[in-house]
């Protein structure tokens, strides 16, 4: 095989002798970042800019009856307003659920909806005339919970979805879960809530729109996801892709709340064509609160059959969704809520029912972790309490069932590594909580609990077979390498990823890297930073395109050298014989040669995911490559006479498989922690509806950073991170997720420390002092030690699809459902997955496919 | 961001000068310090003044006089939070007060802000702390543009409460307020400063200029020993959900002679614990003493549902802190961890 000698040159640098890959190398944007050299979108500037200002429904929902610009237009500055017509296409993140309109235009779903957008030639003017803009509506009822929306079907909030006000319901069940039952020696069923909560990223959403010459603009902003805004833009704007250019600014924060495309990226677009000038928007607070797309809050009901041994026999899962006013992810979401149950432990038996509603609030969609929190917290929670019923150590519990690598699961994923069981032992051994759980002072406890995350979903959002991310190299006689990528850095380090992976395998510095990416029109496509996907899949990128070029530049230096190509040394910026270190070229000097051998230097590297052996409708969310794995340890400090709390010290072990730079996963450990502490402890995306008699409000609790509370640095306990290094073979050099498992086990390992501590369950977040004193106070009448929701709606989640489990002898598919899913030889404008993946082996098979 | 509304900013260089632009603009003018209660609440619209003077280029206002501990202490109205914590005079001779201010909002904010806006500080509620959008979604409330408390929405009155964190302790300590108008000048019992009304809750009038806060000179006879405690979500930048700051003199042998309790943030102005001083006064300060008071400071707050926490929480808690706080004092143990703002400065 032509490919072979690839693999075998490929493979002599794929190993730990890199001088970045595997140590704690300083990131490559640091020193601008913390000098303050790095522009974000809000810090550009052109001439003639001009600034905008969206102005926003005041009603949770209703029609509009009249936008009046009068006093608008006497504002000194003003250039210009837009209203919803002039961008009638709808848009939205998934091609299910196109529900969004730049401006509303004629129904507003929620306090905060963009009904109009005003433009001055400063940003004081802009705000001013955006106060005077009048907009006079007709109210309808609104819906503020999942019970609500569940209850009147009437109006409804969109036409679309489900049925009434249900956006999305599934019910799944794999194998034979009554048996499964049947089996179980105890049975335990519990009910969980998980409060909404925003991403509150340091940098508020910001866009500059630059038209340029004739019907071509280029769309500056704060987006994880600048590909998904290209293909919105195109659609709302009618322009060709090729007219609109989309840059990624480097984010200061996502955490998935810039992947959607936004309304405002969207209006600057086009206000900027109308006017013909550069023009700005920058979110204040309270704005982004109501862009949102935070976590759902979510309703729960776990039944578990558990054997004496602690060996779980079946679970059925539902879970409620608040969803907001608008699609976004959340059909995504809701599936999230049941896909990652089956990962950690053995589950040999599963039914997930999961519902999401319409309400009249900002929507909810992908926060790190996107849909998994809630339901690990009801699972982590769920077994420490399965545990004390059966007489065993939580730890041991979990150590003792723990899912198998490479295991398909009933809910047909395939796992690949799975360290777990290092990283339950890391945190068990350092906390101490062999000799210290269960004997340490009242009101002093120790709580444990697990997680697992992807590393990068399976599939895109959109239907395609193309590559999920490319790389391309630029080399020439310089000796530097421009790395064309269009993957986003939000702050989590990938470009300093890539960097180090291209700098390893071709022998250079850091510095002689020059990075270009988040750019549509240089930058091959990648989709983006969510789902933890980019080290994976554009690092599986990088080291293809970067191997390609290493063998051409070796292939002609061994021909100068009189060498063979397999013996050649890339290192310390010099191309040198293995065998005979003195017989060697200057990096500079080896593309020169390769360059006047082959002509122009220029590789490319893409990749694809494996494919996934479920077939049923639903099964596209949940595969990945691999997972992450997280265990936690929390030590926690309750007064029992007021229901204060402090946590103490985290203990957190994270699968990492390798970690490319211990320093960024370290941060992303303690970064996760700092989060899962705030969503466990305190943050609340809580809505206020007035006295129904005498007002029709529903709106946002506190949306700004002073009363949205969210810990400081005063809150955070201390945090020992464990690096558990195991490498998956799907990974670049083995390279795992960190961006969002270790988020996980948080909140979790802190309600079972709470228990541990002053003996009541806290069953959901956040967890306030009052729930714990109400909880003692409970206690001390002999009622049930606990606080949190007493049932869980009534819903109905329709047509359960039968999936018969891989132990059962399953293909992967419902046994029950007359719609077809999508074959896989389906042929769509990028060909059959079939094809396009024997395609990619043909060119070359190393890395891209299995 | 939050845009400013245009106005006319006067920086004057002394007292008489600032009284007299207030004198000659009237009730649209409004007085700054640090600003970082005022434009805040500029940029949602609370206020819109015409005029806007600030304070900070008079000398005279600035400056801590503390060195001599029988005499009558004074601190300048615009001497900043910041400079009121570095100082070990203060500490030394009213840890409580020193504590309270350094549990004021955080360290950048201390640096800006000063001791006179922090006594003036304009009552709080979620209700009303909001853009004027927001406000507008609810059709606004009664302290501004409204009719309706919202959080209490059958009362006639307006139920924004006291957030500052010196007011309370000042007021037991027995502070008094030097104001100067274009008509001259008068002192006041800082308690009389305030009124029970979440709107009007400043018996200042708009032309009068806070610009001195005096304290009580130390007594041979009597030993004041204070306590400050607060309770908010967070370390720092939080206001307090509930303060108790509690100021007792006893005697020689430990017998009570007088004792002054006030309340912060259940009320819409530093809530006196009225009868504390009767149940402690004539005899040592005991267990039972101390609980009965507390017992009386839970009855005599008003926690509202227009802050963070449940109300009825902060009720709850009003009992325990008023009971640590005084715990404290008698040198006994807290039963309740220390907040968050024993942090020490």
């Amino acid at each position: 095989m032509e490919d072979s000698k690839t693999r075998k040159v490929g493979a002599a640098y794929d190993s730990t002798s890199g001088r970045y890959v595997g140590r704690p190398f300083r990131r490559v944007d640091g020193r601008d970042k913390v000098t303050g050299v790095t522009r974000f979108a809000d810090d550009l500037d052109f001439p003639r800019l001009c600034h905008l200002r969206l102005v926003r429904s005041r009603i949770p929902h209703g029609r509009i009856t009249s936008i009046d610009f009068t006093q608008a237009q006497r504002v000194e500055g003003f250039l210009g307003s837009l209203v919803g017509s002039a961008m009638p296409e709808t848009f939205g993140i998934l091609p299910v659920s196109q529900d969004e309109h730049a401006l509303c235009l004629e129904r507003v779903r929620f306090v905060g909806d963009p009904v109009a957008a005003v433009a001055a030639t400063s940003e004081d003017a802009a705000y001013e005339a955006a106060l005077r803009v009048e907009v006079d509506y007709e109210p309808l009822p609104t819906i503020a919970s999942v019970e609500e929306a569940l209850s009147n079907p009437e109006p409804r909030i969109h036409d679309y979805g489900s049925e009434g006000n249900i956006h999305k319901s599934v019910s799944l069940r794999f194998g034979n879960l009554g048996g499964g039952f049947d089996e179980a020696d105890m049975i335990l069923e519990d009910h969980f809530f998980y409060e909404g909560n925003n991403h509150l990223a340091l940098e508020q959403h910001a866009t500059v729109a630059v038209p340029e010459d004739v019907d071509r603009i280029t769309v500056y902003s704060s987006t994880q996801t600048p590909h998904y805004l290209h293909r919105a833009l195109t659609r709302v704007l009618g322009l060709a892709a090729s007219r609109i250019r989309v840059i990624a600014c480097p984010n200061g924060g996502g955490f998935g709340g810039k992947s959607d495309p936004f309304n405002h990226e969207i209006v600057a677009a086009k206000m900027a064509l109308e006017l013909g000038r550069p023009t700005k928007i920058t979110l204040d607070r309270e704005e982004v609160f109501y862009c949102h797309r935070g976590r759902h809050p979510v309703s729960m009901k776990i039944r578990t059959g558990f054997s004496k041994d602690g060996a779980i026999t079946a679970q059925h899962l539902q879970t409620a969704l608040d969803g907001g006013a608008y699609g976004s992810y959340g059909v995504a979401s809701t599936y999230y809520t049941g896909a990652l149950q089956t990962v950690t432990y053995s589950l040999p038996r599963y039914q997930f029912d999961g519902v999401r509603c319409f309400t009249n609030k900002p929507p909810c969609g992908p926060k790190r972790g996107h849909g998994t929190p809630q339901p690990r917290f009801g699972f982590e929670v769920h077994l420490d309490k399965a545990a004390e019923r059966l007489g065993l150590d939580p730890a041991d519990l979990r150590l003792a069932h723990l899912a198998t690598a490479g295991q398909v699961t009933a809910n047909w994923l395939r796992l690949g590594t799975i360290a777990l069981q290092r990283c339950i032992e890391a945190v068990v051994d350092g906390s101490g909580w062999r000799q210290r759980r269960g004997k340490l002072p009242q009101g002093r406890g120790l709580g444990l609990a697990c997680g697992a995350y992807m590393c990068g979903a399976g599939l895109p959002i959109y239907w395609n077979h193309l590559p999920q991310s490319a790389v391309q190299l630029k080399l020439d006689r310089s000796g530097g390498i421009a790395l064309f990528c269009g993957e986003t850095e939000i702050g989590q380090g990938s470009d300093s990823v890539l960097a180090a992976l291209v700098a390893d395998v071709l022998g250079v510095d850091l510095k002689d890297i020059r990075l270009c990416v988040a750019d549509t029109d240089l930058t091959p496509v990648d989709l983006g930073s969510y789902s933890s996907r980019v080290t994976l899949m554009a690092g599986k990128a990088a080291l293809q395109a970067a191997t390609r070029a290493r063998d051409l530049i070796a292939t002609a230096v061994a021909e100068r050298l009189e060498t063979a190509p397999e013996n050649l040394v890339f290192a310390n910026r010099q191309v040198f014989d293995s065998s005979d270190p003195e017989n060697g070229l200057s990096f500079e000097d080896a593309v020169i040669t390769a360059e006047a051998r082959f002509g122009t230097l220029g590789t490319v590297g893409s990749y694809i995911p494996p494919r996934s052996p479920g077939k049923y409708r639903g099964a596209g969310v949940g595969p990945s490559p691999t997972y992450s794995y997280s265990a936690a340890v929390i030590e926690v400090e309750v007064d029992p006479s007021s229901g204060i709390y402090r946590p103490v010290h985290v203990w957190l072990a994270h699968d990492i498989g390798r970690a490319i730079n211990p320093t960024l996963v370290l941060g992303q450990i303690e970064g996760s922690v700092y989060m899962g502490l705030g969503e466990a402890m305190m943050e609340e995306q809580a809505f206020r509806r007035l006295p129904r008699h005498l007002s029709n409000a529903l709106v946002h609790k506190m949306p700004s950073m002073l009363e949205y509370k969210s810990p400081t640095f005063l809150e955070m306990p201390e945090v020992t991170s464990y690096l558990i290094e195991d490498p998956d073979p799907e990974g670049p050099h083995g390279a795992k997720e960190v961006g969002q498992g270790p988020l996980l086990p948080v909140p979790p390992a802190l309600a079972n420390a709470i228990y541990d501590a002053v003996g009541v369950r806290i069953d959901q977040v956040p967890i306030q002092p009052h729930m714990i004193l109400q909880a003692l106070m409970a206690k001390d009448k002999g009622e049930e030690a606990r606080f949190g929701p007493a049932g869980f709606p009534q819903v109905d989640f329709g047509k359960t699809l039968l999936v018969p489990t891989p132990d059962e002898g399953g293909d992967g598919r419902a046994t029950n459902d007359s719609k077809k899913k999508r074959s896989s030889k389906m042929r769509g404008d990028t060909g059959t997955m079939s094809e396009r993946t024997e395609a990619l082996k043909r060119k070359d098979g190393a890395l891209t496919t299995k | 961001m939050l845009r400013l509304p245009r106005f006319h900013f006067h920086i004057p260089d002394s007292t008489r000068e600032a009284a007299s632009i207030l004198a000659a603009e009237g009730p649209d003018a409004r007085l700054v310090a640090g600003g970082t209660d005022l434009w805040p609440n500029m940029k949602r619209r609370h206020q819109k003044p015409a005029t806007v003077v600030s304070l900070m280029s008079i000398r005279d206002l600035q400056g801590i006089d503390l060195a001599e501990p029988s005499a009558e202490a004074r601190i300048g109205a615009t001497t900043l939070l910041g400079d009121l914590v570095r100082s070990s005079a203060l500490r030394e001779r009213f840890p409580a007060l020193a504590r309270a201010i350094s549990s004021i909002s955080s360290p950048p904010l201390r640096q800006m802000g000063t001791l006179g806006g922090n006594i003036c500080l304009d009552t709080r509620c979620t209700y009303y702390n909001q853009t004027e959008d927001w406000r507008r979604a609810i059709d606004y409330c009664m302290k501004e543009d409204g009719s309706v408390c919202w959080v209490a929405p059958s009362s006639s009155r307006c139920w924004a409460h006291a957030a500052s964190d010196s007011a309370p302790i000042l007021a037991a300590l027995g502070a008094r307020v030097r104001l100067q108008s274009a008509e001259g000048e008068r002192v006041l019992a800082l308690t009389e400063l305030y009124r029970d009304d979440g709107i009007d809750y400043l018996a200042k009038r708009p032309d009068e200029i806070v610009t001195d806060v005096l304290l009580p000179g130390a007594s041979d006879s009597q030993t004041c020993q204070s306590s400050f405690w607060k309770l908010r979500r967070r370390g720092s930048i939080d206001f307090a959900v509930l303060s108790v700051a509690a100021a007792v003199w006893t005697d020689g042998k430990g017998i009570v002679s007088d004792a002054r309790i006030f309340l912060g943030a259940v009320g819409s102005r530093p809530v006196p614990v009225a009868g504390a001083t009767e149940i402690l006064r004539g005899r040592s300060l005991t267990e039972d003493g101390i609980a009965e008071v507390a017992g009386l400071a839970r009855q005599l707050a008003t926690p509202m549902d227009n802050t963070d926490f449940k109300a009825q929480w902060r009720g709850l808690m009003t009992a325990r802190y008023a009971e640590a706080a005084l715990r404290e004092i008698a040198g006994l143990e807290t039963q309740i961890p220390p907040p968050h703002h024993s942090l020490q400065p």
